[in-house]
């Protein structure tokens, strides 16, 4: 199991290690989703390095916690993630959406079988997360030690499918189910209040009987603490509505919908690599 | 005759032969399944009586999940039990499901590599009454397109029970095509069956004209046909392909050696089901004349089932049409 001896800050550390792969291997890759894995770099990071019962040594370890990915789209944070973690090569990064890499342009099972779910079609994750946390219940019963972790985004929120998950995991009252709503408020076309108005989040949810925490989803410690607080919560699931900002880290690309969907180029790169590396011109970067 | 081998119903051409509903077999194969594999459980979309799953909670109440009426998380829940090491089973009407969750089939059962049986009840016309929005006859065609999966459509209720068990004891993933209505009793309990293996169920005396394949409920009305056949010197096969995909090469080959001319019968669109199976199939292989009966591009009504599957073209005396006019081209 992973040691879990880190620092907020060293924590914070490693979340820009993964914003710099982040914009690495988008650059590289030419295609691809930057503002989403940006902004939910920290949720990841604490997720992995602190939070999950997972071992990347032994990635198929029954007693792990699941993390089911919803939006798929976002998978550059989670690869980069898994691959500072120790599931693989930071440098097989520099692979995604190639062919014949593992790292394919939405998460694929077959390819990566360190992944609990294939993900891409929007609003079917958290389905799946509901019937793991069912299959769980039913072989552990209500003491369980696993957690299912699933992270969705907020625009997909929009698909039918997601409420007919929400509504059962509340009738089912699966307390070792814990989602995480990456609350940006940008989706393709713009800002999701304009697209297909969402809030109030928290009432909705609330409503279908989960219990509900907003917080801002790029506070290491806030993160940390509300997985920890849901776990805490008996007879009901828990969500926790991350508010994050697209693009965290790179102001350039902070809170522009325009960047939910194209990559940096390589001048974007270098200035977001530059503004990262010294975080946010803090301090001068020994890489200059 | 009837093929000796296969220990048929020796009262299939009787007309006091006894009719049973193709999912009650369904119903009693998955509560055996269920005893043996500890592993199997049952999801259902507010439809648990209709499918016949009620007798599968009634025994294991612990093993079956209630989703209401949601079909998209019908099958993404089953994939959610799928990965945590459980085999479901999910039913639903074939026109909601597969119908309006295929895509949560593709990607998260499918794609996903995810062993589950999706169970679709009340396929075809002949549920009847309810009229066209309830009667599935695209499901064929939607779930033989997809990678990894089985499609199983059993011609009565004790195929029904057999292929369930068979499902039961070699976790995949499969499509099992049910129909609501009452479907004359086929075969008996000694009646072998295997996925993938297509059964001949009547051959004639001497050289064939001419094979029916037939699928589903409609296997009985190709086998009076094919009796009528004989007794006017038409010698006619009549093979029952309860295994859609992957479907038995070998039997079509033999078949379409020996007799040239291949018609097809089930109750589903011409496009995209059994027919085009078998013609992709012989294409490559041993291209022989054929004639498809089945519904022509459109949809259900309202009636009885007798009176829809002549309307669509699917009778006893269709088949036998089509078997004259198939002898005619060769």
């Amino acid at each position: 199991m992973q040691q879990r001896d880190f620092t907020i800050r060293e924590l914070e550390l490693k979340a820009n290690d993964i914003r710099q792969s982040i914009i690495a291997m988008l650059l590289e890759a030419g295609s691809g989703h930057t503002a989403g894995p940006l902004g939910m770099a920290d949720v990841f990071t604490a997720l992995y390095f602190e939070l999950l019962r997972h071992d990347p040594q032994n990635p198929s370890w029954e007693e792990r916690d699941r993390l089911v990915l919803s939006n798929g789209h976002i998978c550059p944070v989670l690869y980069a993630t898994m691959a500072h973690v120790g599931y693989f090569p930071v440098a097989e990064l520099q692979t995604l959406r190639k062919f014949g890499s593992r790292l394919q342009g939405h998460p694929h099972r077959d390819f990566l079988p360190y992944l609990e779910n294939s993900s891409g079609p929007l609003g079917s994750g958290l389905s799946q997360a509901v019937g793991m946390a069912i299959g769980d219940r039913m072989d552990n019963g209500i003491a369980t030690a696993r957690t299912i972790y699933c992270l969705l985004g907020d625009g997909e929120l929009d698909e039918g499918n997601n409420w007919e998950a929400i509504m059962l995991g509340g009738k089912e009252k699966l307390h070792n189910l814990i989602a995480i709503v990456d609350r940006n408020n940008i989706q393709i076309d713009g800002y999701t209040e304009d697209i297909m108005p969402l809030d109030s989040l928290t009432e909705k949810w609330q409503s279908f009987n989960w219990h509900v925490q907003e917080i801002d989803g790029n506070n290491m410690q806030a993160i940390i603490d509300a997985v920890n607080k849901a776990k805490a919560v008996f007879e009901k699931p828990s969500v926790i509505i991350a508010r994050t900002i697209p693009g965290k880290g790179v102001k350039e690309f902070e809170r522009k919908f325009e960047w939910h969907g194209k990559t940096p180029n390589k001048e974007e790169a270098a200035i977001a690599l530059e503004e990262l590396r010294t975080l946010g011109g803090k301090i001068k970067s020994e890489h200059q | 005759m009837l093929n000796p081998d296969l220990k048929l119903n020796i009262k299939i051409f009787s007309d006091d032969v006894e009719q049973v509903p193709i999912r009650k077999g369904f119903g009693a194969g998955l509560v055996q399944g269920g005893e043996s594999n500890k592993n199997i459980v049952a999801l259902c979309a507010d439809l648990t009586e209709s499918t016949q799953m009620n007798f599968f909670k009634a025994k294991f109440p612990e093993r079956f999940v209630e989703i209401g009426v949601a079909e998209q998380n019908l099958a993404t829940v089953a994939s959610g039990l799928a990965a945590m090491g459980k085999y479901p089973f999910f039913s639903s009407y074939a026109m909601f499901s597969p119908g309006r969750n295929w895509e949560q089939i593709r990607t998260t059962i499918c794609y996903n590599d995810r062993p589950a049986v999706i169970v679709g009840s009340h396929a075809g016309v002949s549920v009847g009454p309810d009229g066209g929005t309830h009667q599935a006859i695209e499901d064929i065609a939607l779930m033989r397109v997809l990678p990894r999966m089985t499609v199983i459509s059993p011609c009565d209720a004790i195929q029904a029970k057999k292929a369930t068990l068979a499902l039961s004891a070699n976790p995949r993933i499969a499509y099992l095509r049910l129909a609501r209505e009452k479907t004359p009793i086929i075969t008996t309990e000694d009646t072998p069956f295997e996925i993938g293996k297509g059964q001949i169920l009547y051959r004639p005396d001497g050289l064939a004209q001419v094979a029916i394949v037939a699928t589903g409920g409609l296997v009985a009305n190709a086998l009076r046909a094919a009796n009528d056949l004989d007794k006017k010197g038409v010698k006619v096969i009549v093979a029952n392909i309860h295994t859609i995909k992957p479907i038995d090469t070998d039997l079509l080959v033999q078949l379409a050696k020996e007799t040239k001319a291949i018609v097809s019968v089930e109750e589903h669109q011409i496009a995209g089901g059994l027919g085009s199976a078998i013609a992709e199939t012989l294409a490559k292989t041993y291209p022989v004349a054929m004639e498809f009966i089945g519904v022509q591009d459109r949809f259900g009504q309202s009636g009885t089932p007798q009176e829809l599957i002549e309307k669509y073209g699917m009778g006893t005396d269709a088949i036998i049409a089509a078997v004259l006019k198939i002898i005619e081209r060769k």
